[in-house]
């Protein structure tokens, strides 16, 4: 018994070693006389062809250091050394004259029927306080911005180096910290306002006769007319997308790497430079361009007769209401 | 006058990380900064390669192309340099940067950046060479003292280059074509919009 025992497994034993002897036999006569190492080694111009960029294992905590070449960034450069002042410069220059001739042409527009002496709340203090606050920091951050893309060819010739950097770097400072008083003027005045700024029929028949704008015509309007309403949606979703994209980059690789920060700062320059010429337009309707426009957003009131030119439904909707502030008298006349 | 350029050895890299670590040394570069490192590329596949990176000097600089406050400047080596007491820390020549060179020291609140440091090819700054001041900003000024960045200069198998670029085109050529084969110089389309035929 013990002696086939001993038989089986040593025959067992036997096969076992013949099997792995046959199979290792192959493998080592595949193994090649030399080496070449390359026959499988990646190739950098197929690695960028393939993904446009370079990525691997690094052994610092640093993980974006792990990206080897990134040569997207020679793209991102054109866009901020070529496009984006292009952009900017149509944008600001041209509504800047735009604005000149405008006023050349048609001047102020003025209160038709001479002002009454009577005035009535447009704006809540409130109101103002958000107003004034998003518009300080907008001025600034505006200026800060367009000193990223522009100071170094039009500020940096007139100023000692060591001059324009002290000013930047501040710049940079002012920008980066308003952000958040800026953010939050954008939450309110969408909440305050977005009432009042919902299109309506309205607002097609004043798009219609363009807005009393040219000639003398003053089509009816409640609180805010359809222009006032372009503004305010301008400013809630031209804010949004700057707020957004300045946080990708005020932030940098919280969540995003250099590509998506390329990305953001190419929607930040774009949507930056439409939105400083869209505000131009605000600015300039709200002091220059109308009298009696400015002491809405000043004083918080405006003249009786700038009411019912501008926003005669709002006038009437006031009346309705009965706040003091609209004399009775106002109704006996029809608003136009 | 020489054209400086790094050129790394893909195929001879070992990923050491002795270039990172005396290039820290050397400049006694802070924590969190990385002037150089080492990337394994298809890391334990058939095909791995190793390259070590940092600014590769470029032709053109990106970096200095997109600098709000033109903080950069080119030596007569060619070698990129630029000034911390101009830069602004804005972040734009990292966005534009092909080899991620550029580092920023975090200072403040939300990582806001301090002023960008990055690989200066061993030669210091805009300060006299070899003072207190360049070294405390910019770190050791080798290439004054007629040497080469120390990265290359203690590279164990040699894979990592610096020097005339013209010189180390030649160093890489001649091994190629003694040992049959090579992956290439890594970055040198990219940054000085030329490769070395081989």
């Amino acid at each position: 018994m013990t002696g086939l025992l001993t038989r089986v497994r040593f025959v067992a034993g036997a096969l076992a070693l013949a099997f792995i002897v046959a199979m290792a036999a192959p493998v080592s006569a595949q193994q090649p006389a030399s080496v070449n190492p390359t026959a499988s080694a990646v190739q950098e111009q197929q690695l960028l062809k393939e993904l446009n960029k370079i990525q691997g294992r690094g052994t610092i905590p640093d993980v974006k250091s792990y990206v080897l070449e990134h040569p997207a960034g020679q793209e991102w450069q054109h866009f901020h050394t070529v496009t984006l002042k292009w952009i900017g410069a149509v944008a600001i220059i041209g509504t800047l004259g735009l604005l000149v001739i405008f006023y050349l042409v048609r001047g102020s527009v003025r209160i038709e029927r001479g002002r009454s002496g009577i005035k009535i709340v447009r704006f809540t203090g409130f109101e103002r306080f958000v107003h004034w606050m998003t518009a300080v920091c907008f001025v600034v951050m505006a200026l800060s911005g367009l000193n990223i893309t522009f100071g170094r060819a039009l500020l940096l010739p007139l100023l000692a180096p060591e001059t324009f950097t002290a000013i930047s770097e501040l710049a940079k400072y002012f920008h980066n910290y308003l952000s958040f008083p800026f953010t939050l003027g954008v939450v309110l005045i969408l909440f305050m306002w977005i009432a009042g700024n919902i299109p309506n029929s309205v607002d097609v028949e004043w798009v219609k006769r363009g807005g009393g704008i040219v000639g003398h015509d003053h089509p009816p309007a409640y609180r805010f007319n359809a222009g006032q309403k372009a503004i305010f949606w301008i400013q809630v979703l031209g804010g949004t997308a700057m707020v957004m994209s300045g946080y990708v980059l005020i932030f940098p690789f919280y969540g995003t790497g250099v590509a998506g920060m390329e990305l953001a700062e190419m929607v930040h320059g774009i949507v930056a430079m439409l939105y400083i010429a869209t505000m131009l337009g605000h600015i300039y309707i709200g002091s220059l361009g109308m009298e009696g426009a400015f002491e809405a957003m000043g004083e918080g009131t405006v003249d009786l007769n700038w009411a019912k030119e501008h926003h005669s439904l709002w006038l009437e909707e006031e009346a309705v209401r009965g706040s003091g502030e609209v004399p009775r008298e106002a109704m006996t006349r029809p608003a136009e | 006058m020489a054209r400086m350029k790094f050129l790394c050895d893909a195929d001879r890299c070992i990923e050491c990380n002795a270039c990172v670590t005396a290039c820290k040394n050397e400049h006694e570069v802070p924590w969190g900064i990385n002037r150089r490192r080492v990337v394994t590329i298809n890391d334990g596949k058939p095909g791995e390669r190793s390259v070590s990176m940092a600014c590769m000097h470029c032709t053109d600089a990106p970096c200095a192309a997109v600098c709000p406050v033109d903080a950069f400047y080119t030596t007569a080596d060619a070698v990129v340099l630029h000034s911390k007491d101009i830069c602004i820390g804005c972040g734009y020549c990292f966005y534009a940067c092909p080899f991620g060179a550029p580092q920023y020291p975090k200072v403040g609140n939300f990582g806001s950046r301090g002023k960008m440091d990055k690989c200066t090819f061993c030669a210091g700054g805009p300060e006299a060479d070899n003072s207190k001041e360049e070294y405390e900003k910019y770190g050791a000024n080798r290439l004054a003292e007629g040497k080469l960045p120390l990265c290359a200069e203690m590279c164990s198998t040699k894979s990592l280059l610096a020097g005339d670029g013209d010189i180390i085109a030649q160093i890489y050529k001649a091994r190629v074509i003694r040992r049959g084969y090579g992956s290439g110089a890594w970055g040198w389309q990219t940054a000085y919009s030329e490769t070395i035929a081989t």
